[in-house]
C-alpha cells in the first residue's frame, strides 16, 4: 500500500472537516476523490505531504507513518511526492525555468547543466517549450497549471497529487490537462491522487473514484461502479441534484 | 445577550491581552524556526545579496531624503532657540548629537518599517494565501530558511549602513544650512560638531539600528507568515506589520537610551 489514510480527523476551530476519513491508494493506481466544495478534499490531500497533521488517525506514505517523523525525514518523503496546487502556486518572482528547477536544487548531485536539461524535458512534456524565461503573471490559467505540473514532476516523484487540476479551465484546456495527467501516469509510472469535483475528469483519469461526504469517504469504486451506484448522495452529486444530497443522511 | 457580553470592557481587554500573548508566542515560534534554519546556508546564502539590495540599497533614497530635510530643520530650529543666549556653534553640536543618537536611527527605522516591513508582510502574506509557502514545503524546503533568514539577515546587515548614510546626510544638510542661511562658517560648525562627540555615540547608533533591522524584518515576516484569507488578510497583515514594528522601534529606542547611555 503506498498511500494510506486511516480514520483521519481534522478540525479548524469548531469546524470539524474530516470525521474519520480513510483511503488506500495502491502502487501505480490513480484514485480520484470527488465531492462538493468545502467537504475536505484538499484538507485530506494536504495530510499526504504533511502540510497538515491529523488531530486523530494516521497517514502512511511509502510504509512510513508521517505522524512520527522529524522534519528532515518528512522532507525525504516529500522528495518523492509531487503536488500540483489548485492555482498552481508558482513563485511570482521566479521565471518558469526557475520555478520548475526549484525542487531540483534540493538534489545535491544535480549540476546546473543537468538541471537545465531536466527543466527543458519537463516543460516539453507539458508543451511549454519556449516559456522558460517568462514569469507566472505572463501565463494563462491553463499554462500556469501545466507549469505547476512540470514543477511537480521535475524531481521524478513516485507519487503525484493533484488538487483541483481542471477547476476554472475551459473545456479544451480541461481536456489538455486530463490528457497530461494520463500521459504523466503512463510515462512516469506514478501513483496518483486527483482531487476534483469534475466528474468527467474523474471518469477519464481514475482507476477508482471515492466520494467524500461529511468528512468521510461515502463510496469508493471504479468509474463503472460509481455510474451504477444507487446511493442518493452519490447520485445527487454526479447528477447535480442538491435535493438528493439534502434528503440523504 | 451575546452582544452585551462582547461589549463588556473586561471581556474586550482580556481578549485583547490573550491575543497579544498568543501573538508573541507565535512570533517566538517563528524566531526559533529561524534560528534553527541558520545552518542551512545552502538555501539562504544565494538569496541574501538580492535581499540586501532590496532592503538596503533600494531604501537609501527615501532614508537620505528624510535625513536631509531633518538636518535642515534641526539647524534652523537650533539657531532660532539659541539666538542671543547660546553661542551659534552649538548648532553643530545639536545637529550632530541629535542626528547620531536619535533622529538618524529612529527616523530611518520608522521610514523603513513602512517601506521594508510593509513590503515583506505583503509579499509573504500573498505567498501564504496563494499556497506558495505550502508549495515550498512540498518541495522539501524549510520556509524559514528560504524566506525568513535572508530577509532578517539582510535587515540586520543593511539597516546600520542605511542609518550611517542617513546620519551623515543629515549632518551635511545641517552644515550646508548653517553656511547658507545662518551666516556660520565651516570651522564654527565643526567646532560645535566635535564639542561633545564621543565614538561611543556611533556605536550606540549602530546597536540601535541593528535592533531596528531585526525588528522590522522579523515582524514583517511574522505577519506575512500568519496571514489568513485573501486580499483583505494581506492588507491587514501589512498594516499590522507597520504599526507593530513602529511601536516596537519606539519602545526599543527608550530601552537602549535607558540601558546604554
Amino acid at each position: 500500500m503506498s498511500i494510506v489514510l486511516q480514520d483521519v480527523h481534522k478540525a479548524f476551530g469548531s469546524n470539524q472537516v474530516l470525521r474519520g476519513f480513510s483511503l488506500e491508494v495502491h502502487e501505480g493506481e490513480t484514485v480520484a476523490i470527488v465531492g462538493q466544495s468545502g467537504t475536505g478534499k484538499s484538507v485530506a490531500l494536504k495530510h499526504v505531504v504533511g502540510l497538515l497533521k491529523p488531530d486523530r488517525g494516521e497517514v502512511w506514505v511509502d510504509g512510513v507513518n508521517l505522524g512520527q517523523l522529524a522534519v528532515e525525514r518528512l522532507n525525504e518523503i516529500r522528495r518523492h511526492v509531487g503536488y500540483v496546487f489548485q492555482f498552481a502556486a508558482l513563485f511570482d518572482s521566479l521565471t518558469i525555468e526557475e520555478n520548475v528547477g526549484l525542487g531540483l536544487r534540493r538534489i545535491p548531485e544535480m549540476t546546473e547543466k543537468a538541471m537545465a536539461e531536466r527543466v527543458r524535458e519537463c516543460l516539453a512534456l507539458v508543451e511549454l517549450e519556449g516559456y522558460e524565461s517568462r514569469f507566472p503573471a505572463e501565463l494563462s490559467g491553463g499554462q500556469k497549471k501545466r507549469a505547476g505540473l512540470a514543477r511537480a514532476i521535475a524531481t521524478q516523484p513516485r507519487y503525484l497529487l493533484y488538487d483541483e487540476p481542471t477547476t476554472g479551465l475551459d473545456p479544451v484546456t480541461t481536456t489538455v490537462i486530463n490528457r497530461l495527467i494520463m500521459k504523466t501516469r503512463e510515462e512516469l509510472k506514478v501513483t496518483t491522487v486527483v482531487i476534483t469535483h469534475d466528474m468527467e475528469s474523474a471518469y477519464l483519469v481514475a482507476d477508482r473514484i471515492g466520494m467524500i461526504h461529511e468528512g468521510v469517504i461515502r463510496f469508493m469504486g471504479t468509474p463503472e461502479e460509481v455510474r451504477a451506484c444507487s446511493d442518493p448522495v452519490v447520485r445527487g452529486f454526479i447528477e447535480g441534484k442538491p435535493e438528493l444530497l439534502e434528503g440523504a443522511g | 445577550m451575546k452582544t452585551r457580553f462582547l461589549l463588556n470592557p473586561f471581556y474586550l481587554v482580556g481578549r485583547s491581552a490573550l491575543d497579544t500573548v498568543a501573538q508573541i508566542g507565535r512570533w517566538g515560534g517563528l524566531a526559533m524556526d529561524t534560528l534553527r534554519a541558520l545552518p542551512q546556508v545552502g538555501t539562504w546564502g544565494r538569496l541574501l545579496p538580492g535581499q540586501m539590495a532590496r532592503i538596503g540599497v533600494d531604501s537609501v533614497p527615501i532614508a537620505l531624503f528624510i535625513a536631509a530635510f531633518t538636518g535642515v530643520v534641526m539647524a534652523l530650529q537650533a539657531s532660532y532657540t539659541f539666538t542671543g543666549a547660546v553661542p551659534l556653534y552649538f548648532v553643530g553640536t545639536l545637529v550632530g548629537k541629535t542626528m547620531i543618537l536619535e533622529l538618524g536611527p529612529v527616523l530611518t527605522g520608522l521610514a523603513l518599517s513602512g517601506r521594508v516591513g510593509a513590503s515583506i508582510a505583503a509579499e509573504l502574506g500573498t505567498m501564504r494565501v496563494t499556497e506558495q509557502i505550502d508549495a515550498l514545503e512540498t518541495m522539501a524546503y524549510d520556509p524559514a530558511a528560504y524566506l525568513v533568514v535572508p530577509r532578517v539577515l539582510a535587515g540586520i546587515i543593511m539597516f546600520p549602513v542605511v542609518v550611517i548614510l542617513a546620519t551623515a546626510t543629515g549632518i551635511a544638510a545641517g552644515w550646508l544650512t548653517s553656511l547658507q542661511l545662518l551666516d556660520m562658517s565651516t570651522p564654527e560648525f565643526m567646532k560645535g560638531l566635535r564639542l561633545f562627540f564621543l565614538p561611543w555615540d556611533v556605536q550606540f547608533a549602530v546597536i540601535k539600528s541593528l535592533s531596528f533591522g531585526l525588528t522590522v524584518t522579523s515582524i514583517g515576516c511574522f505577519f506575512g507568515f500568519t496571514t489568513r484569507g485573501g486580499a483583505e488578510g494581506v492588507g491587514l497583515s501589512t498594516t499590522r506589520a507597520v504599526v507593530v514594528s513602529s511601536m516596537v522601534i519606539l519602545v526599543l529606542d527608550a530601552f537602549w537610551a535607558a540601558t546604554l547611555l
